[in-house]
């Protein structure tokens, strides 16, 4: 396949489920901020969402007021945000419209159709009211939804496939890690207080981001606790945005690519060597070592495959 | 041929008793409710909206993606007068090819003193590098788009022949689907000649003339300008039918004079480029510089036999506007045959008496630049204001070879849907004609083209021309009626 056409695919799964995540983000942050103060309802939380998206520094730029409209509107449809929701949709619409070839009928429709109605929002002109937002974001959601599903039930199973798979847990794993790192404090076990806390809602936010709140009770059939909240976004290999679950997929296919190319490079090696120290891992010597560390190194790690990834394959 | 005579209808033929070919779609719309034809059209949109099917319209900034104008009634032809059709066709796009075949040779026709060697060699489409050399089985025009129109029952007339890069088929194809899922029972009403294999004729016809060390597994690419481009949604729908690697310039490289495309898997070699990407930017190192689309190096591998190019570098030498006036010569000169389908009758601004003829009579022919397409640089002089025809009648007088003009034919019409209602409008026909190693062939039907404007004779899709599904039908009824209809 063309290298551009591979690096194509690889960025549209990226966007698509970068998306995906800004979108719930959002969602789960509206619903903490709503909350009285008493219960962790706080503008601060606003700051989080910056720094959890990366737009942290060109929020900062814009000089804007760091509030709930300004941080939504910032992340959804801000076009001079380049990780804005709008921005990852055009994006993705761009490189999809370049590789047509290599994508199936049910997942540029999908592409388009969300496209379209961002397009038609747009047009006129005005800020979307509260209600017009939600149901944007649920149509993002709903997106990603039917293109995964596309993808899915419609590829071939060949190199296409396996590099877009490849992008999107890349990216997974990027937006759980720092979700983590932007909350780590939060999830620390000395935090916790016997008889309820007052970050029992921060907990909840974040495993709403991650569509991970009735999962956890399924999994660990107890009341919630911080460290079995991060236990959950690491080690689990069940929950399908945990670190070992994004990278149990990465090995899977990178070997596929590199059967079907007859060679193992540095990227399979960098992502099995990232595999097994996961599976190796607890959570005790995970918050021996520091929490935040840990997942600090862990971004870098996963930059690290990111780059082997383009070498490898002439980007 | 002048502007006067009655104009043909293809639905109501010249005396208003509906043509055969239209018999059953005529009864149908008659008893069809206006509100059903009002919901097709709606969906009709949807599906090209959603498909993304759109093009873009240069110039026209804040509608970079436009869809084209989709008229849901077909137009229909007669198996009979498709047979007339093709064969005049394929005569054509033959003549063509030994034309440059000639011209990049021996230069008979030349020395014949049948076209002047000024007419040629000054031809900015005519390329240099390509004289004294072959290409690959002799072809140079593998895919050409022949603009035909009609004015009466009796025959058509070629308006212009694309021997280049002609765009369009993807429409031809798109619409028959669009109409398939909205109108079954008409299909089930009418027998229409299939037109789905066009693709698999098209990779036949590529792969036929691949070069010889390809072994008989050659690799096949469609190359296009990329994204921006006005025609790419077209290019990667053809790649996609084809089953080939849609590449940019970037995608491909040369190395000893092969043609390698860059892959996950490392280079792998390409031999036949089916470029939708003009001469002039092909190679930077022959051609202009600038080019950022193009490949350092193709022209060497081009020319040393290890890939082919489709259609052939230079092959626009023969599809201009002045070169189109010796069409009937041509066609006589190599193949010593009368010409099956006419040329609209030309005046040659280039020589002093139809200059003169054309100076006066500027307000009721149309002219057009030799080198200009797609409905640019052209005056159509009954719907011209006074200030246009001066405007062109300094630029004729200034330079008269690049101008050629023809009297402002009555096109035949045929009917749209409008939100109002049913009414003829002008159309053309651009069937598309493939030629190979293995000879050539011509889909029944092709692209029509529809000014969507009353009046208006431009069809170009620039130029806000919409477009329609064209049905080629058995001649179901008794061989008397068709007689009698003639």
């Amino acid at each position: 396949m063309l290298s551009r056409t591979a690096d194509n695919l690889y960025w549209l799964a990226r966007y698509m489920e970068r998306a995906d995540f800004l979108a719930r983000a959002i969602q789960a942050s509206r619903r903490l901020a709503a909350l009285p103060k008493a219960y962790g309802g706080d503008e601060t939380e606003w700051e989080s969402v910056l720094l959890s998206s990366g737009a942290a520094l060109s929020f900062d730029a814009s000089g804007r007021p760091v509030d709930e409209a300004n941080v939504i509107e910032f992340l959804t449809f801000a076009p001079e945000n380049p990780g804005s929701i709008r921005n990852c949709l055009e994006q993705a619409r761009a490189n999809a419209r370049a590789v047509r070839t290599a994508l199936t009928i049910e997942m540029w429709e999908s592409i388009n159709d969300a496209y379209l109605e961002m397009r038609a929002l747009e047009s006129r002109g005005v800020v979307p009211c509260a209600q017009e937002l939600a149901r944007f974001l649920e149509v993002i959601k709903q997106t990603s939804l039917t293109y995964d599903g596309g993808a899915y039930r419609t590829m071939l199973r060949n190199d296409a496939y396996w590099f877009s798979r490849v992008g999107l847990f890349i990216e997974r794993a990027d937006n759980t890690a720092r979700l983590l790192d932007v909350k780590y404090h939060v999830l620390l076990p000395e935090k916790e207080i016997v008889g309820g806390s007052l970050d029992y809602f921060q907990w909840s936010a974040i495993l709403r981001a991650v569509s991970a709140h009735t999962a956890y009770h399924w999994v660990y059939r107890t009341s919630m606790k911080p460290w079995l909240v991060a236990d959950l976004l690491i080690l689990r290999p069940e929950m399908p945005r945990s670190l070992i679950s994004c990278y149990e997929s990465i090995v899977r296919n990178l070997d596929n690519l590199a059967r079907a190319h007859g060679r193992q490079g540095s990227s399979q090696r960098h992502a099995r060597g990232v595999y097994g120290k996961l599976e190796k891992l607890n959570m005790e010597s995970v918050f021996q070592g520091g929490l935040h560390e840990f997942v600090q190194s862990f971004i870098s790690e996963n930059n690290r495959l990111a780059a082997l990834i383009s070498e490898q394959y002439l980007f | 041929m002048d502007s006067r005579i009655t104009q043909f209808d293809e639905l109501a033929g010249a005396d208003g008793r509906t043509r055969a070919p239209y018999r059953k779609l005529s009864q149908w719309l008659a008893e069809t409710p206006p509100e059903l034809l009002a919901s097709r059209r709606e969906q009709a949109e949807l599906l090209f909206r959603r498909i993304g099917i759109t093009f873009a319209v240069y110039g026209a900034q804040e509608a970079t993606e436009r869809l084209i104008p989709f008229d849901i009634l077909p137009r229909i032809l007669a198996r009979s007068e498709w047979a007339t059709l093709e064969k005049g066709l394929i005569q054509r796009v033959t003549a063509l090819n030994a034309f440059l075949a000639d011209i990049y040779g021996a230069g008979e026709i030349l020395r014949a003193g049948i076209v002047p060697a000024d007419l040629v060699y000054r031809n900015p489409a005519y390329c240099p590098d390509m004289a004294g050399r072959r290409v690959p089985f002799d072809i140079y025009v593998h895919i050409a788009g022949v603009d035909i129109v009609r004015t009466d029952d009796q025959g058509f007339f070629v308006l212009e022949d694309n021997a280049r890069t002609p765009s369009g088929v993807s429409y031809m194809l798109e619409n028959r689907e669009v109409m398939m899922r909205l109108f079954p029972e008409l299909f089930a009403l009418h027998r229409v000649a299939p037109i789905e294999n066009y693709p698999d004729e098209l990779l036949g016809t590529l792969r036929s003339v691949a070069p010889p060390r390809a072994n008989g597994d050659p690799t096949v690419v469609l190359m296009t300008p990329g994204q921006y481009n006005s025609a790419f949604y077209e290019h990667s729908f053809l790649a996609d039918k084809l089953g080939v690697e849609l590449v940019e310039g970037r995608d491909l490289f040369v190395r000893d004079d092969v043609v390698y495309m860059r892959t996950t898997e490392g280079p792998r070699r390409v031999d036949v480029i089916y470029r939708r990407i003009d001469d002039d930017f092909l190679d930077p190192l022959c051609f202009r510089p600038d080019s950022a689309l193009g490949v350092a190096g193709l022209m060497g591998a081009y020319q040393a036999g290890n890939v082919t190019l489709a259609n052939a570098v230079g092959a626009g030498a023969a599809d201009d506007k002045a070169m189109y006036t010796y069409m009937p010569d041509i066609i006589k000169f190599y193949l010593g045959e009368a010409p099956l389908l006419q040329n609209v009758p030309t005046f040659r601004c280039r020589e002093q008496e139809a200059l003169a003829y054309v100076l006066d009579h500027l307000d009721e022919l149309v002219v057009k630049e030799v080198n200009g397409s797609g409905g640019y640089g052209m005056l159509v002089g009954p719907h011209a204001t006074r200030a246009q025809i001066e405007e062109f009648r300094a630029k004729l007088k200034a330079h008269p070879q690049n101008f050629i003009a023809q009297p402002t034919l009555a096109l035949s019409t045929c009917p749209i849907a409008m939100a109002s209602g049913v009414a003829p409008r002008h159309v053309d026909l651009r069937p598309f004609v493939l030629q190979g190693a293995n000879g050539a062939r011509v889909v029944p039907g092709g692209l029509t083209r529809v000014a969507m404007t009353e009046k208006s004779l431009v069809v170009n899709s620039s130029q806000g021309g919409g477009t329609k599904d064209t049905w080629v039908i058995d001649d179901a009824w008794s061989a008397e009626e068709a007689m009698g209809q003639a």
